[in-house]
């Protein structure tokens, strides 16, 4: 039983980094029915840029202030992040938009090795760790010697998540953008007759992504204190699970999704075998793809002749 | 679309010099903010194994520099070149007819005859062991791709279902072979059938459970496949010896005589001198062999009845379900034929490396291929030759680069650089040309008169 808590409070700790990264997939699909597979890369490149801004605000600047510091951090990397996702866009995937199919995923797939390559060629191939962030943790209730704990850490990234969710909750449902992303998502030659936007509607898109996409990789530095270059496959991977399994294109289903991948990956290390985590998530995802397609949350794809 | 917005009209009225400056101006703050955060700084390690920051303002100012220069130079050429007239557009190419006719008809027989004797062109221009690492590094490696490539081919550039997953199948025909020739000590001439068979049956595995599956969907699933793979193979190590990987694995012989220095080996029954060079030639030959295999039976097989049906598949899967193709079958030889060129060419390469280990059968692999198949024009056997040239022979020729040392120093190493303009070159031809270097398409079946498609009246790769 302590056990078990214990797992769901690592599994749900995951499942929000998982979340955040697949609100980037899932609004992108969305919006241009395209699978952002660079989307990984540049949650890798956040948690680079994380790091960096870390060291100059610890190292440089002499901040002491846990809070502060963590805060400056994040939106450093929301910033850099998102002008490098908008540059993305702009170069990688506009020029093909009305292209065949195929091409902007090939192109994402070339962005996606070009990012994780440029940041190997900048940074160097080692990993990089950094010292605690965030020190400390509750003992929420403690039997026969087995203290369940949630860190001060896990909290951050709990409070910090959900408060992001509701900011992001609040941007689609209430704002004008919002109201033009879901438009052009529905129909982008109508919502361009009625004055949208559409170009700026989709490079906002690609800035709100990737803004969320560096929330995830700032946590994912504070928590696990390492970072590198390859770290972009396997979390955009499973975060693209997630998408899928809340039904692609459902907002409330990414972060759903995103939850239950992490919980999945989570109990399936603690209770079956670690070294095929990674099997359990890609099973989850091809299982899912097979046998529900639309994803819990997502509408039947209606095909046309 | 922009025509007629207020910008157009203001930079209309500047000069095109002060309007490029603008343009580079701008471009290069941009470039100074995606640059900042990872060329500005450095992350090291200092003595006592702690993270230290150091900064690179020369190179950050050299980056933006660049982006700035090219961005005016490009809007300074476009502004002061006159409008092209719509006339020019249709206007005839003016690549001579003629001159055509005989690329076409003599094209590719002077490539086969020149793959024929590339190793004695390279043997006279770049010495003995100049010329080994030319036919290992650059012959065997393109030509492996060139099968692999012609393999994906048929999955994703006739059948259109795309595959992201291709070199599980990589990996099946490399272990089949490494495997089998260890513990029952088969020689390579059984295994490689075997291999194929081996291949095509995973292929058929796979493919069953995906049927149902389109487009980016299926790319995804197959990904995943891909991946379950490698794990499986990095964590069965009872089987397969996870990250280590299997080595020591035979070698394939010349009708049964080994390339060796025994005295029953191939130097000393022929009476020459021992180098390890004949094996290379003979790997060589072997896999110009299979690889003019695999691109005769693919284009063959684009003219049987179940390759006009795989491109009927591409182009629409519900009209070719109402006349009465059964799609089930379509799909699954489609994935079984690719699986099987990749069982092949996966068990030359463990026979040529004599060591794997799942290193070799990442997802980076998989993305290699497609781009092959992508960049050379799906569905154009030429263009994957074309292609695996280009991508494969450009990167390996990045590590031929010493002269790049003497300029930037002896600490550039131009092979970290590999990967890096690999993914770049995959976006700029996706850009340049997004159907591919070779876009036009010979119908396989007519009426009447041949014409040739142009390929926007051609759907490929709808998914």
């Amino acid at each position: 039983m302590e056990y078990f808590v214990q797992q769901l409070i690592n599994g749900i700790t995951l499942g929000s980094i998982y979340g955040l990264i697949a609100i980037g997939y899932t609004m992108v699909f969305g919006i241009i029915g395209m699978v952002n597979f660079a989307h990984g890369d540049v949650f890798m490149v956040s948690a680079f840029i994380a790091l960096i801004a870390f060291l100059i605000v610890t190292t440089w600047l002499g901040i002491s202030s846990v809070a502060l510091a963590l805060f400056i951090v994040l939106i450093a990397a929301m910033l850099f992040t998102s002008l490098i996702n908008w540059a993305i866009e702009r170069v990688a995937y506009r020029p093909l938009r009305g292209s065949f199919r195929l091409a902007p995923l090939i192109s994402a797939i070339g962005m996606s090795i070009f990012l994780s390559n440029f940041v190997q060629v900048a940074q160097g191939p080692r990993n990089k760790s950094i010292p605690p962030m965030v020190q400390g943790e509750f003992v929420l209730f403690k039997t026969n010697n087995f203290p369940v704990t949630l860190s001060y850490k896990q909290l951050v990234i709990w409070g910090v998540t959900a408060v992001l969710l509701l900011a992001f909750w609040y941007l689609v449902a209430k704002t004008p953008l919002g109201r033009a992303q879901r438009a052009c998502e529905q129909d982008q030659k109508m919502a361009a007759l009625v004055g949208v936007d559409v170009d700026r509607t989709i490079s906002m898109t690609f800035v709100i992504a990737a803004a969320l996409a560096a929330v995830a990789g700032t946590m994912y530095l504070m928590y696990y204190g390492v970072v590198s270059f390859s770290d972009g496959f396997v979390p955009g991977v499973k975060a693209f699970t997630a998408a899928v399994l809340g039904g692609i294109g459902s907002l409330p289903g990414a972060v759903i999704g995103g939850l239950l991948i992490g919980l999945i990956e989570t109990f399936w290390s603690a209770y079956f075998s670690i070294d095929y985590k990674d099997v359990a998530a890609f099973s989850v995802l091809a299982i899912t793809l097979i046998f529900l397609p639309q994803g819990l949350f997502g509408r039947p794809d209606v095909e046309k002749v | 679309m922009r025509a007629g917005s207020p910008g157009e009209r203001v930079r209309n009225e500047r000069s095109p010099a002060a309007q490029a400056f603008r343009d580079a101006a701008f471009a290069g703050l941009i470039a100074f903010g995606l640059f900042l955060p990872l060329i500005g700084f450095l992350t090291g390690v200092n003595g006592s194994n702690q993270l230290i920051l150091t900064t690179r303002w020369p190179l950050l100012f050299a980056f933006v520099v660049v982006v700035a220069v090219c961005r005016f130079t490009y809007c300074f050429a476009r502004a002061s070149r006159p409008a092209p007239q719509p006339a020019s557009a249709t206007a005839a190419p003016s690549f001579p007819q003629k001159l055509r006719g005989y690329f076409a008809r003599w094209g590719i027989p002077c490539a086969i005859g020149f793959a024929i004797v590339y190793p004695f062109i390279v043997f006279v221009t770049a010495g003995a062991s100049g010329g080994q690492k030319w036919i290992d590094n650059f012959g065997i490696q393109i030509l492996i791709y060139v099968m692999l490539g012609s393999g994906l081919n048929i999955v994703v550039g006739l059948a259109g279902l795309l595959d992201l997953g291709y070199v599980a199948f990589y990996a099946v025909g490399a272990y089949s072979y490494a495997l089998l020739a260890k513990t029952f000590g088969l020689t390579f001439w059984l295994l490689l059938p075997l291999a194929g068979i081996l291949s095509s049956f995973w292929g058929i595995l796979l493919g069953f459970p995906v049927l149902r599956l389109r487009g980016d969907y299926l790319a995804i699933v197959t990904l995943a496949f891909g991946e379950i793979i490698r794990l499986i193979l990095i964590n069965w190590t009872d089987l397969t010896n996870g990250y280590a990987g299997i080595s020591g694995i035979p070698r394939p012989t010349f009708f049964g005589i080994p390339f060796n220095a025994d005295d029953n080996g191939f130097a000393a029954i022929f009476g020459l001198e021992y180098t390890p060079l004949y094996r290379i030639i003979f790997l060589y030959y072997l896999i110009l062999a299979l690889a003019l295999l695999t691109c005769f039976v693919t284009v063959r097989l684009r003219r049987l009845p179940i390759g006009r049906a795989w491109e009927a598949l591409r182009e629409d899967e519900i009209a070719c379900r109402s006349l009465g193709i059964n799609t089930t079958n379509t799909k699954l030889t489609a994935f079984a034929m690719g699986a099987m060129f990749a069982g092949f060419a996966g068990s030359f390469f463990a026979a040529r490396e004599a060591f794997i280990s799942p290193e070799s059968f990442t997802f980076i692999e998989s993305a290699t291929i497609l781009a092959i198949v992508v960049l050379g024009g799906m569905g154009s056997q030429i263009g994957v030759v074309i292609a695996a040239i280009a991508m494969i022979g450009g990167t390996e020729i990045l590590r031929q680069l010493d002269f790049l040392q003497k300029i930037f120093g002896p600490t550039f190493d131009p092979t970290q650089y590999r990967m890096l303009l690999f993914g770049f070159a995959m976006v700029a031809i996706m850009i340049w040309r997004p159907r591919g270097l070779i876009s036009t398409r010979e119908p396989s079946i007519f009426l009447k008169e041949r014409k040739t498609i142009a390929a926007d009246l051609v759907k490929q790769g709808h998914g």
